[in-house]
């Protein structure tokens, strides 16, 4: 058996589509599915005459994202056409950029095991318009569907600092985080909203020798999960496939592959043995874009405190888990919530908890977030200061949230009207431990500091007492009562 | 009375019609006379509609028979290049590929004439795709001198040329990439201008060479050439290359036009008119002697790039071409082969069935000069020498307000005669190519004829978004020069 050592080299490529209310350059709605051809115009269909006109806003999206991925931003761009015959490809040239992207030489941070985090860095993000689809399903002719052609798309390209499937994925997930952040893009891979194309190869050393593998890029990824499994599949099959033809980079070509998400394998499309020439020329039909300074501040006030800080901050700052932190950051409401929760006095841990355990429990079968239901944060505050001070117990603050999600109503009069207020009168409680000592000598005995059962029969007083209050008793108060009365 | 109406100018028609001495519909008629009459000899139509433009003309009528104003064009019969869209009637662009085309919508300078009152009559011939100095390259016919019919009416807007020549229409819209509305204007007696790039939208201008496609008006004098461009004149959203008017205002185009230019500067550049042919070159002189007289100063200037205009415009308008051009692929509409077997042929076929010579000549010329590895040597060089030959005029009108210079080295060829040798056919170009590469305003106007009693333009060329001036200069020579407005010999 060689000694064989190897690293994984993952780059990707990666199409971010921008939530723009009409297309990158002319004024159809942007949107996803419809009846084909439903979502064009002279435009985005390609028509002779016509112009295109640059969506601002597309703009300004692609600017707070390349400014949330630390990429230094152009402040003067301008636009390409990449020349290729495609039947999606209206113009049969795509607008692009090519020479002078509008963001390049960023990073993003993702969090890898062991709660570290490793800087990927992104080479280039450029804004461009993407093309619609050819449909192959009927008899011997294809079909066009053009509701896509159009759509405004951030590319991402990033060095290959990726090392496996799960940095992969890990960067995916950050990077979807991000863009539902800023709010730039609704980011859902099934839609098609984030695609990554992975190019990957392996350099490593067999016996002492170096070797590469031919860089393959792979295609029609549509879940964190394909990504991830298509990448550490592909790392494997090209290690067996080095090993087995030892022929690497240079004496085979680039390729493209395909996932098949049903047999979770990549499979073989094409080979790249020459590069395309897309014939790229500045666009004459479009003037280039000048960021002076005041529309990029006005861009820049837009921006918000990034995910991955704000989970670092609900670590640090109010003592919650990585997996709580990654929860409620999962989304910027959620995470802004919470915020506004803690603001108005709320206890971190115990909102936390209320949000993450009945809240989402309550949101799933909703089918929605639980910032949807409309229960301001103070309320939640309130409902977590009412347990710190023992107004009621957290089964109650359980059900509690249940009835405020039905009437948001203020939990204390929530509380009231449903008897769910502990009972914390230390002479009324001790009252009813009189009652249950009477009614329990024995136990009483075996409760007695010393005895052997001390521990087991307390339990059966408290629970006594609990009983009697129909659960209503503060257990602390009841504690204190019953230790007292215990060590007369 | 026919006869009458259509000597007049777009001006004196449009008063005329207000002033409800003529109606529209006369106006209307009388351009269907005259169709009728020399459209199979001279060939300058593609399309028209008489029903429909009658119809139009009969609510232009009503309108103003009900007190109201339908604008400067009030029913003043025009007719556009077949490369402007209309949602009426085919825009074929008079390539096969776009025979049966039918635009959904209708170009910015279209409407605005519509909106002006004007009435569109049909749409003019041209060189396919407006590549072309002779209306020779048309997919759809020839177009022939209405001066002599065995010569050209130039190109590529030869149609809108010769139908104003042949009072066909009173005015018309052409399109003007490196010459294509100054060059049939001269060869054909009549005003043709080209505005600064960016002064009319874009919008609806099937695209040859986008830097450097303008459109503007082919009228019987300079007066009809600023009403026409007061008109059209503007910003358009859609068009993003058109410049904001509140950095470039649109003047009145029409106000200043009668004002002495005693004072002025015009340049010339002795070199450019020695290389004109000897009967250009002498009505060339004979118009600086018309200036020297209104008190111009004539300045000698030179202008060093200029002779690399040529080449540096057959590298960027055919790369935009080869791209532009690349969206007629029988996909969606326009021609698409028969004999189809796979998807490329879909591309490849209906492309070789529906390009003519020249457009396939100028696709592959450009799709050579923006491939990998010649870019820089092709395009990215032409790019800087456009910059030099920006600079040249910049420097120029630094010394003087108006340059003048033949327009075409030769009056109006031979049908045929140049067909079989493009480069030759290029040279055509050679005064008018650098004004489109530098994006100044630049207008023909007669300024006499040669032996053989065909016209011969005068060029003058003014800064950027000085059409004013430019008119103004060309309209004090039209005032001053004693030249007779001539009609050609078919019309008599």
């Amino acid at each position: 058996m060689a000694n064989v050592k190897y690293k994984t080299l993952v780059g990707l490529e990666i199409h971010v589509q921008l939530k723009t209310k009409t297309k990158m350059f002319c004024s159809c709605p942007t949107g996803f599915g419809g009846e084909p051809n439903t979502r064009v115009c002279p435009v985005c269909l390609g028509m002779p005459g016509v112009l295109p006109v640059m969506n601002k806003k597309a703009y300004e999206f692609s600017v707070l994202a390349g400014l949330a991925l630390n990429c230094s931003i152009s402040r003067f761009t301008k636009w390409d056409r990449k020349s290729y015959y495609y039947p999606d490809l209206p113009k049969n040239y795509q607008i692009s950029q090519y020479d002078l992207p509008m963001s390049e030489h960023g990073y993003i941070e993702i969090p890898i095991d062991g709660g570290e985090t490793k800087k990927i860095r992104i080479l280039r993000a450029h804004l461009e318009e993407d093309a619609g689809k050819n449909s192959h399903t009927a008899g011997n002719y294809s079909q066009v569907d053009l509701n896509r052609a159009g759509t405004p798309l951030l590319e991402i390209v990033t060095e290959p600092d990726l090392s496996n499937g799960s940095e992969v994925r890990s960067l995916a997930q950050q990077l979807q985080r991000i863009v539902r952040y800023l709010g730039v893009s609704e980011a859902d891979m099934q839609k098609g909203h984030m695609r990554f194309e992975p190019n990957i190869n392996i350099v490593g050393e067999i016996d002492g020798k170096e070797f590469k593998t031919a860089i393959a890029e792979i295609k029609n990824l549509n879940s964190f999960r394909a990504l991830e499994r298509s990448v550490d599949y592909e790392t494997k099959r090209q290690l067996e496939e080095y090993l087995e033809t030892r022929k690497g980079m240079g004496q085979v070509p680039k390729t493209t592959r395909g996932w098949d998400a049903d047999r979770e394998i990549t499979v073989h499309q094409r080979s790249k043995e020459a590069a395309n020439d897309y014939r790229y020329f500045p666009d004459p039909d479009l003037v280039p874009v000048v960021l002076d300074d005041a529309w990029f501040e006005q861009i820049k006030s837009n921006m918000v405190e990034l995910p991955l800080a704000k989970e670092r901050k609900f670590v640090s700052e109010y003592g919650l888990s990585d997996y709580d932190a990654g929860v409620l950051t999962s989304e910027r409401t959620m995470a802004e919530y919470f915020e506004d929760a803690i603001k108005a006095g709320g206890d971190a841990k115990r909102v936390c908890n209320f949000l993450t355990q009945t809240g989402l429990k309550l949101a799933n079968e909703a089918g929605k977030s639980f910032v949807e239901f409309g229960v301001e944060a103070e309320k939640l505050a309130k409902l977590s200061k009412m347990v710190s001070d023992g107004d009621i117990n957290a089964s109650a603050a359980t059900s509690l949230i249940s009835k405020m999600v039905e009437n948001n109503e203020d939990p204390m009069v929530l509380a009231e009207k449903f008897n769910l207020l502990q009972k914390s009168d230390t002479g009324e409680l001790e009252a009813i431990v009189d009652q249950v000592f009477a009614d329990n000598p024995q136990a009483v005995d075996d409760a007695r500091p010393g005895s052997k059962k001390e521990k087991k029969s307390k339990g059966f007083l408290m629970g006594q007492v609990m009983q009697k209050t129909k659960g209503q008793a503060n257990p602390k108060i009841v504690s204190s009562i019953l230790a007292k009365k215990l060590s007369e | 009375m026919s006869d009458n109406i259509l000597s007049l100018s777009c001006k004196q028609l449009c008063d005329k019609i207000l002033a409800k001495e003529i109606t529209s519909v006369e106006a209307v008629e009388a351009v269907f006379n005259n169709i009728e009459k020399f459209e199979p000899k001279v060939g300058a139509y593609v399309s028209f509609d008489k029903d429909r433009a009658l119809g139009e003309a009969a609510k232009i009528d009503k309108r103003i028979a009900n007190g109201e104003n339908p604008g400067p064009l009030a029913g003043v019969p025009v007719a556009v290049k077949d490369n402007m869209t209309t949602d009426f009637g085919t825009t074929s662009c008079a390539s096969k590929i776009l025979a049966e085309f039918k635009a959904p919508y209708t170009s910015t300078a279209v409407s605005k004439l519509i909106d002006a009152g004007a009435v569109i009559i049909g749409k003019l011939n041209m060189d396919e795709f407006a590549m072309g100095s002779s209306t020779e390259n048309s997919g759809v016919k020839q177009t022939y001198n209405p001066w002599n019919l065995d010569c050209v009416p130039g190109g590529s807007s030869g149609g809108s040329a010769a139908a104003v020549a042949a009072q066909m229409c009173f005015a018309s819209l052409g399109s003007d990439t490196g010459g294509s509305i100054r060059q049939p204007a001269s060869f054909c007696g009549v005003v043709g201008l080209k505005p600064t790039y960016g002064r009319v939208s874009r919008w609806g201008l099937v695209a040859y060479g986008s830097s450097l496609d303008q459109i503007g008006p082919l009228s019987k004098d300079v007066t009809d050439a600023a009403l026409m461009l007061n008109v059209i004149a503007g910003d358009d959203k859609r068009d993003s290359t058109c410049v904001d008017e509140s950095i470039a205002p649109v003047n009145d185009y029409l106000c200043d036009l009668d004002t002495p230019i005693d004072g002025l500067k015009i340049a010339i550049v002795p070199e450019f008119i020695e290389s004109a042919s000897d009967e250009v070159a002498a009505a060339i002189n004979n118009s600086i002697e018309v200036y020297k007289k209104q008190g111009a100063e004539i300045v000698e200037i030179s202008m060093p790039h200029f002779e690399y205009a040529i080449a540096t415009y057959y590298i960027v308008a055919t790369a935009e071409a080869s791209s532009n051009l690349a969206r007629f692929d029988g996909v969606r509409y326009g021609h698409r082969s028969d004999d189809i077997k796979s998807y490329i042929d879909v591309y490849s076929k209906s492309r070789e069935e529906g390009f003519g010579q020249e457009v396939k000549r100028r696709i592959m010329l450009g799709t050579y000069a923006l491939s990998s590895g010649y870019y820089d040597a092709y395009y990215l060089k032409a790019l800087k020498v456009r910059n030099l030959i920006r600079k040249d005029f910049t420097q120029a009108f630094e010394k003087a307000d108006c340059i003048i210079m033949p327009v075409s080295p030769t009056t109006a060829f031979k049908v045929g005669e140049k067909t079989q040798d493009p480069l030759q056919m290029y040279m055509a170009d050679i005064y008018t190519i650098a004004a489109n590469l530098s994006g100044v305003p630049a207008v023909s106007i007669p300024c006499g004829f040669d032996g053989e009693n065909m016209p011969i333009g005068l060029q003058i060329l003014g800064p950027s978004f000085q059409e004013d001036k430019l008119l103004r200069v060309a309209r004090m020579y039209e005032a001053n020069s004693g030249i007779e407005y001539k009609k050609p010999a078919i019309l008599d």
